[in-house]
């Protein structure tokens, strides 16, 4: 046994919370190590607390566990005071299992959900004693694999890690498993002849078979060098969620960590066509899971693991098919017929233990999702969050999402009445053809909502959280220009004076100096990479931390790279223009894209496929999957929150502006009934190495240690 | 923590009143980071007496390996909060770098000064406090060869030290330290939170491996 625990022991009582380092949680596996199992070292590149509830990770940590030819530990960043420990004693990465070195495992497969992690990565590597580029790594080392969100630029990481994988996780990590077992059974093949291997599995990019080629100093194409490597790596979707009803046993930490909380996936996917947001489009189409199974896997994992409360997790709960039904089941308990009420005010009490509450992240703006939150919130009305993300409505078209203010309103309305005393509100800036009179909206709505708290309370807050929009791969907003730090700094005073002694308001905002560096690597092609190995040589480890963020560092290393930030985000591109991940395909055929792109510059809306005709994405059709949705008519609250029913008059409002067919798509009718969708037919799931985080979405594009303020 | 594994086992716990309904748990005194512990108590409010028959390993199985109960019993409604009543607590430490008969000498002429001085920092200020008025009992057992171990009863109030404390007065290096027992003076006479049957813990392993 190659344990390292012994050196890893003394270390903990010099470090801030040891708990991180010790592993012991419930659920977690001892793997047997030994021949004919390939093994996974599964690397969540931020803290414990914040990797440790990653329901990706988790999800491809059990299914590994599950197979005879696999095994998989987990790994998490240390802090800067252990890793500082770690160094100075010469210990490396360590597993949280049977604390073996990183270096002794087969593959170190990272999770890359947000941007600014992947400074984490190469540190990581580099603390597993592995050369932090590809190029360098021998046979003696580790598989270096990513995959999450982010895998869908690779090109910015392209020379550090060996293969990415995109899309949904569950099915490709066996397929991996199965060619790297049969690589070491072969036994004197190389390396490079594992990657080729590899780079045939659907779903896999191995980025050292493809070249990148520069024209006038522009990406002029990322092309395979040899034939049988694909010309387009093409997203894994998982067709059935029913089939993965994982986690089986979550993990429960023995320290606190985010979202400490049972997490049950509800649907993946989103079809609600929100033009900013990547999760939404890269993961479609949609897939519910099956109430039924909701349900047993909330009632089988409250009773394992004792949580008192669980999430339903998707990027949009609330449209759930038969969203509350399954809540009112999962209050009362399951299969428990006598249900308890302790009284007129109080919570349902299960027969052992306490009060259980459900919560809803990414809730939409309507009072449909206030009543749902009154049901579940009996007892903690403490504060609800909702996000109509642009000022005026006409903002909120050109970003599709179609939320009126007299829904927001009705919502706080709904809110206030109910008992609750603070509402959030977030919003973006920065957004494509973006006025001050938008910004401005923001302090409108603001006001309004405050108004509206006060005639309820005598004391209420609402919170406007500001984020400055980061334009991502594979949305319509790729070719958008983003917004300079000073630019974004302007609007956010525009606010702070709007809002100066506004009563009952308060407002925060995302450092734009974050944002700036997101869209470096948001978009950067593969000479990006040498930014990232300049910010981690230079001490820049932890930039999601606004207390390790250090702008300066990325702005040097741009000039190193002989890159200009001006080049990278803030210019607009053109149809023609090569992007980074054209390479890539998310399912999303480039010619919707555009054409969203163009109508999101006309303001023009679009409606939820789930429910209305198809615009011909390209999600559902590539991969050969469908939606699956149990309810052929949408949740009350109807079409993208509106409030409103998705009657004839709504259908025909927005279609009256639709734009032309896309692809083969037909134009939709004017007031064309809703298309059921068979419920007959399930379909897919979760990420490469990284399914949605819990309350991820849209909402979680933001991570709350960044946000400063308040004014 | 407790809570998940008190909603496990189906211990009929009571909660508190009010918007936001907790069960009515209380621990004694805190264990610094760091310190094992064979000697922690916990109270719990219970809705209805309970069967305390095989409950102890029942709830050693579903707590975290290294974490057991040793014992349970049933305390009056009105006994006082652990963390009140707790007057002092015996720690075990494994002393590294000494010689028996240098440790010898530092308990001696710990025991025999009228005050030791030590500086705390608190809130980012640092305080000197006085570390004597704490040191109930302080001797040291077993050497054949090993480690020699630091047995000290030290007060809780009105400051309580830490056993970190006490060595870096001491001017020696723990390796490991250990909370042995709690106690409860009663008028003189002191007692623990609960009475064990079982031997209280194995002491601490001088020559660990």
């Amino acid at each position: 046994m190659s344990s390292l625990w012994p050196r890893i022991e003394p270390l903990l009582e010099k470090v801030s919370k040891p708990a991180r380092y010790i592993g012991e949680e419930m659920g977690a596996y001892q793997p047997r190590h030994g021949a004919g199992r390939v093994a996974w070292l599964l690397a969540y590149p931020d803290t414990y607390e914040i990797g440790l509830p990653n329901q990706g990770l988790q999800i491809l940590y059990e299914i590994l566990n599950e197979r005879e030819d696999a095994l998989a530990e987990r790994t998490y960043a240390p802090w800067v005071d252990m890793e500082a420990a770690m160094r100075a004693e010469g210990v490396p990465l360590f597993s949280l299992e049977t604390h073996r070195p990183a270096g002794d495992f087969d593959v170190l497969a990272f999770n890359i959900a947000a941007e600014l992690t992947v400074t984490n990565v190469l540190n990581m590597v580099d603390l597993a004693q592995v050369p932090i580029r590809s190029d360098q790594r021998g046979p003696q080392h580790p598989l270096v694999m990513a995959g999450g969100h982010c895998a869908y630029n690779p090109e910015p990481m392209a020379p550090f890690v060996d293969a990415l994988v995109m899309g949904d996780g569950e099915e490709v990590v066996g397929e991996i498993t199965e060619v790297i077992g049969g690589w070491a059974v072969a036994g004197c093949r190389s390396r490079e002849d594992l990657l080729k291997m590899l780079a045939k599995v659907p779903g896999v990019y191995v980025p050292s078979l493809y070249e990148a080629r520069y024209e006038g100093g522009r990406l002029a194409g990322v092309r395979p060098m040899e034939p049988g490597v694909p010309e387009v790596v093409a997203k894994r979707t998982v067709a059935d969620l029913a089939e993965w009803p994982y986690p089986k046993r979550q993990l429960v930490p023995l320290t606190e960590v985010v979202h400490d909380r049972l997490n049950v996936e509800v649907f993946r996917g989103c079809t609600r066509g929100c033009r900013f947001c990547q999760a939404g489009m890269i993961t479609r189409p949609v897939r519910e899971r099956p109430a039924r199974q909701v349900e047993e896997m909330v009632a089988s994992g409250l009773a394992r693991t004792g949580y008192d409360e669980v999430a339903l997790t998707s990027l949009s709960s609330a449209d759930f098919s038969g969203i509350e039904g399954v809540v009112e089941r999962v209050v009362r308990g399951v299969g428990e017929d006598d249900v308890a009420h302790a009284g007129p005010s109080q919570s349902v009490q299960r027969p052992s233990g306490g009060p259980v509450s459900v919560s809803l992240p990414s809730l939409r703006v309507d009072a449909f999702t206030v009543g749902l939150a009154a049901q579940v919130q009996r007892a903690k009305r403490t504060g609800l969050t909702f996000a109509p993300e642009g000022g005026t409505w006409r903002m909120r078209r050109v970003i599709n999402k179609l939320i009126t203010e007299e829904d927001l309103y009705a919502a706080v309305d709904a809110a206030f009445s109910g008992g609750w005393r603070r509402v959030k509100l977030y919003f973006l800036v920065g957004l494509p053809t973006e006025t001050d009179e938008d910004v401005l909206g923001i302090a409108d709505l603001a006001r309004g909502c405050a108004e509206i708290g006060r005639r309820y309370h005598r004391n209420v807050t609402v919170t406007v959280s500001v984020g400055g929009f980061v334009p991502k791969p594979h949305t319509p907003f790729q070719w958008f220009a983003q917004d300079t730090v000073a630019e974004q700094r302007r609007k956010v005073n525009l606010l702070r004076d709007a809002l100066r002694g506004v009563r009952g308001v308060a407002l925060r905002w995302h450092d734009p100096e974050a944002s700036v560096a997101e869209g470096i690597v948001s978009r950067g092609d593969r000479r990006v990479a040498d930014v990232i190995e300049h910010v981690w040589s230079h001490g820049g480890t932890f930039q999601e931390w606004s207390e390790h963020f250090d702008l300066r560092l990325w702005t040097e290393a741009m000039a190193a790279a002989g890159l200009s930030l001006e080049e990278c985000v803030h210019s607009e591109l053109g149809e023609g223009d090569v992007l980074p991940w054209d390479h890539i395909s998310a399912g999303l055929h480039r010619d919707f894209l555009w054409q969203d792109w163009q109508d999101a510059l006309e303001a023009r809306a679009v409606t939820d496929c789930r429910w209305t005709p198809c615009y011909d994405c390209g999600a559902c059709t590539g991969a050969g999957i469908e939606h699956v949705v149990a309810s052929p008519v949408p949740p009350a609250g109807g079409s993208q929150g509106t409030g409103q029913d998705l009657t004839e008059a709504l259908v025909a409002a927005l279609l009256a502006q639709a734009r032309p067919a896309v692809g083969t798509a037909e134009v939709p009718m004017v007031g064309t009934v809703p298309v059921p969708v068979s419920e007959t037919v399930p379909v897919p799931v979760p990420v490469a190495l990284g399914a949605p985080t819990p309350g991820g979405s849209c909402v979680g594009t933001r991570p709350a240690k960044l946000i400063r303020g308040p004014v | 923590m407790w809570e998940r594994v008190i909603r496990r086992a189906g211990l009929p716990v009571a909660y508190s009143k009010g918007f936001s309904p907790r069960p009515l748990l209380s621990f004694g005194l805190g264990l610094p980071t760091g310190c094992e512990s064979t000697a922690e108590y916990l109270d719990m409010v219970m809705e209805h007496p309970v069967d305390q028959g095989g409950l102890a390993p029942e709830l050693s199985a579903l707590l975290p390996g290294g974490i057991d109960v040793l014992a349970l019993a049933e305390v009056a409604g009105d006994a006082g909060s652990l963390q009140q009543d707790v007057t002092s607590c015996t720690w075990e430490m494994a002393v590294a770098e000494a010689s028996d008969g240098e440790l010898a000498e530092r308990i001696a002429s710990a025991l025999a000064a009228e005050s030791l001085p030590f500086v705390r920092e608190r809130k980012g200020r640092e305080q000197s406090a006085d570390l004597r008025p704490a040191i109930v009992s302080l001797e040291q057992y077993r050497s054949d060869g090993c480690r020699a171990v630091l047995v000290a009863e030290l007060s809780t109030r009105p400051l309580g030290v830490r056993p970190v404390e006490l060595a870096s007065t001491l001017g020696v290096k723990s390796s490991s330290t250990r909370r042995t027992h709690q106690w409860i003076d009663h008028g003189g006479a002191r007692e623990e939170p609960l009475p064990l049957d079982a031997p209280n813990g194995a002491r601490l392993e001088a020559c660990a491996p």
